[in-house]
């Protein structure tokens, strides 16, 4: 199970980047096709929400690779150490 | 537990659950009455007004309810559960009533848009602060053995504070005057106003009860032992073991829960209003008799993970939800298909009417054509015409609305299979504080479960109805395909859910 977890991790560490890049063509198509205040918005606001979350993803997914989520911790003391 | 124990948690459960879902009611009068308040506050005429509409619709809900998280979560852990949720509520309450209260764009001019985004933005702080905190008061204050059960007492508030806004807005707009049409002029005008002001009589007794409550009694501890985080924020996002925890409940629970919450109860709405084209009063009602029956549910779930854990009631929510929403949308569409539907050419009727546009010698032409079918659904499609008096002038578009009164049989069979997506948000929903109060440590609970929370049900399920709508004008040939963004983020979470997350319940959480 456990080099399954590190396994997958490759696919989120790639699947944050990817998306983002998804996201950022669609953004600039639609801007291009209705170049109007409304559609800047709406997709420089998706951008700059996705952006932090995709990095967090990368992190989830490098954390997964490195065996982090091996063993979830079973009390507060090895989260707070 | 001894009956004053149990009378506590009662109380405490009351306390929170009250102001919580006074909270989410003023939340939702301001996105189930934007159509209105655009037209009071944000003129489409003027592009820097509706400039401050679209901001207002993204920030509040979006953007500003993670940082909401942060500044309220942070204050919850240094000085307490109890202030912290007691001022979210006061800045929620506050700011409702004075949206109630701003004169409209023809009266003050961009000073009223303004006003109202920053309203509007305060709000989506104070939700932002609020659930974490509430949440994790209650929990604190729960015996192990009903964790699940006593927090998702707090699950059902956001629920219900859609349905008491609906409600709300419903009756007051049908109660202004003994004539219905005039009543909803009445309401458009001012009446809108009195659902936000009304709130403020709400917010003063929950202020009032929960001033009565005490710290959280693990909170109170840590306190009297010197052990309260010093900075939360560094803690919670800046030490690996516990941001990974972080990551985990956002990408693994909070994500997939928040955009099935959010397809359940917004997309489907605004889809049967918006593509099935049912009447106004019939497609809210939809939502509010499926709410009404699906609510108890939560309790159900939260209990049931108290006996099985949080984990697989959550999953399987998503799970059924990923394999069933193309065929629950698909049949709320087919229910509405008029090419489903035999007419009744004799009772059809058309009439028109023709007014000239002031100051000017163009007119606007009105054709209402009503359309009667056998099963008992109406049809009517308004045409608005531009007719302009100088020849060779380009013809406008003509503006067409249709509205369709369904059947009592198709009305019942929707509330069906509204319910059906409900119960899905029940499952998600009902154990999820729970499962985030466990996975915490108590000095730095409230900002780190807060976090998650707001981006998975904010961004990833607030963005739900705008990007499924959207991805709807971009491939205009498949009504379905707004589904594609919840499907694919709960695909994503259950996936992730199933391989990292642990279905261990917590005995401890006063560590």
């Amino acid at each position: 199970m456990n080099s399954i977890k590190k396994f997958a991790g490759i696919i989120w560490f790639l699947l944050a980047p990817v998306g983002m890049y998804f996201l950022i063509i669609t953004a600039l198509h639609e801007i291009e096709k209705t170049p109007v205040i409304d559609t800047k918005i709406q997709w420089s606001v998706f951008i700059i929400v996705f952006a932090p979350i995709a990095i967090g993803m990368m992190i989830f997914g490098y954390y997964a690779m490195k065996g982090e989520y091996d063993h979830l911790p079973t009390s507060s003391d090895e989260i707070t150490d | 537990m001894n009956t004053n124990d149990s009378k506590g948690i009662w109380k405490v459960i009351g306390a929170s659950s009250a102001g919580t879902l006074i909270e989410w009611y003023d939340f939702y009068i301001f996105g189930s009455l934007a159509t209105v308040i655009a037209s009071q506050f944000f003129p489409k005429t003027n592009p820097t007004a509706a400039l401050l509409s679209t901001l207002a619709t993204f920030a509040a809900g979006f953007i500003v309810r993670p940082f909401g998280a942060l500044v309220f979560g942070r204050l919850g852990d240094i000085i307490g559960r109890k202030y912290t949720f007691l001022l979210t509520l006061i800045i929620m309450g506050g700011s409702t009533f004075a949206i109630g209260l701003v004169p409209g764009y023809e009266t003050i001019g961009f000073a009223a848009p303004i006003i109202v985004l920053l309203l509007r933005l305060l709000q989506g702080l104070a939700l932002g602060g609020e659930y974490g905190g509430a949440a994790t008061y209650v929990a604190e204050h729960s015996p192990e053995n009903k964790r699940g059960f006593y927090t998702s007492w707090i699950q059902t508030t956001a629920t219900l504070g859609l349905f008491v806004s609906l409600g709300v807005i419903l009756i007051t707009r049908h109660s202004l005057d003994t004539d219905a049409a005039k009543s909803i002029a009445k309401f458009n005008d001012w009446g809108w106003r009195i659902p936000f002001l009304v709130s403020i009589i709400l917010v003063i007794v929950s202020i009032y009860i929960r001033m009565k409550m005490k710290e959280s009694p693990l909170f109170a501890k840590l306190k009297t032992e010197g052990k309260t985080s010093v900075n939360p924020l560094k803690e919670s996002f800046a030490h690996k073991t516990n941001l990974k925890m972080v990551l985990l409940a956002l990408f693994g629970a909070t994500m997939g829960q928040g955009v099935v919450w959010y397809t359940g109860q917004f997309y489907a709405q605004s889809f049967i209003e918006n593509v099935c084209k049912v009447d106004f009063d019939q497609s809210r009602t939809i939502l509010i008799w499926s709410i009404l029956f699906a609510t108890p549910f939560f309790v159900v779930f939260g209990g049931l993970s108290d006996k099985i854990g949080r984990k697989w009631i959550m999953l399987v929510g998503m799970l059924l939800a990923i394999f069933t929403y193309i065929p629950l949308f698909g049949n709320l569409l087919s229910t509405t298909d008029i090419k489903t539907k035999t007419e009744i050419t004799e009772k059809k009727q058309i009439d028109s009417s023709i007014t000239t546009i002031a100051k000017t010698n163009d007119a606007l032409k009105k054709t209402v054509i009503k359309t009667f079918y056998t099963d008992g659904m109406q049809m009517t499609e308004t045409r608005t015409d531009t007719l302009f008096a100088q020849a060779g002038k380009k013809e406008a578009k003509p503006d067409i609305k249709i509205s369709k009164l369904i059947s009592d049989a198709d009305y019942w069979y929707m509330v069906l299979l509204v319910f059906v997506m409900v119960l899905y948000v029940t499952m998600v929903y009902g154990p999820i504080a729970a499962f985030l109060v466990e996975l915490f440590p108590t000095k730095i609970r409230y900002t780190s479960m807060s976090l998650p929370y707001h981006i998975g049900n904010g961004v990833f399920g607030g963005l739900t109805p705008f990007i499924a709508t959207l991805l709807t004008t971009i491939y205009t040939d498949n009504k379905l395909v707004g589904l594609n963004y919840p499907i694919i983020v709960a695909a994503i979470c259950l996936v992730i859910g199933t391989l990292y997350i642990s279905n261990r319940i917590d005995k401890n959480v006063n560590d």
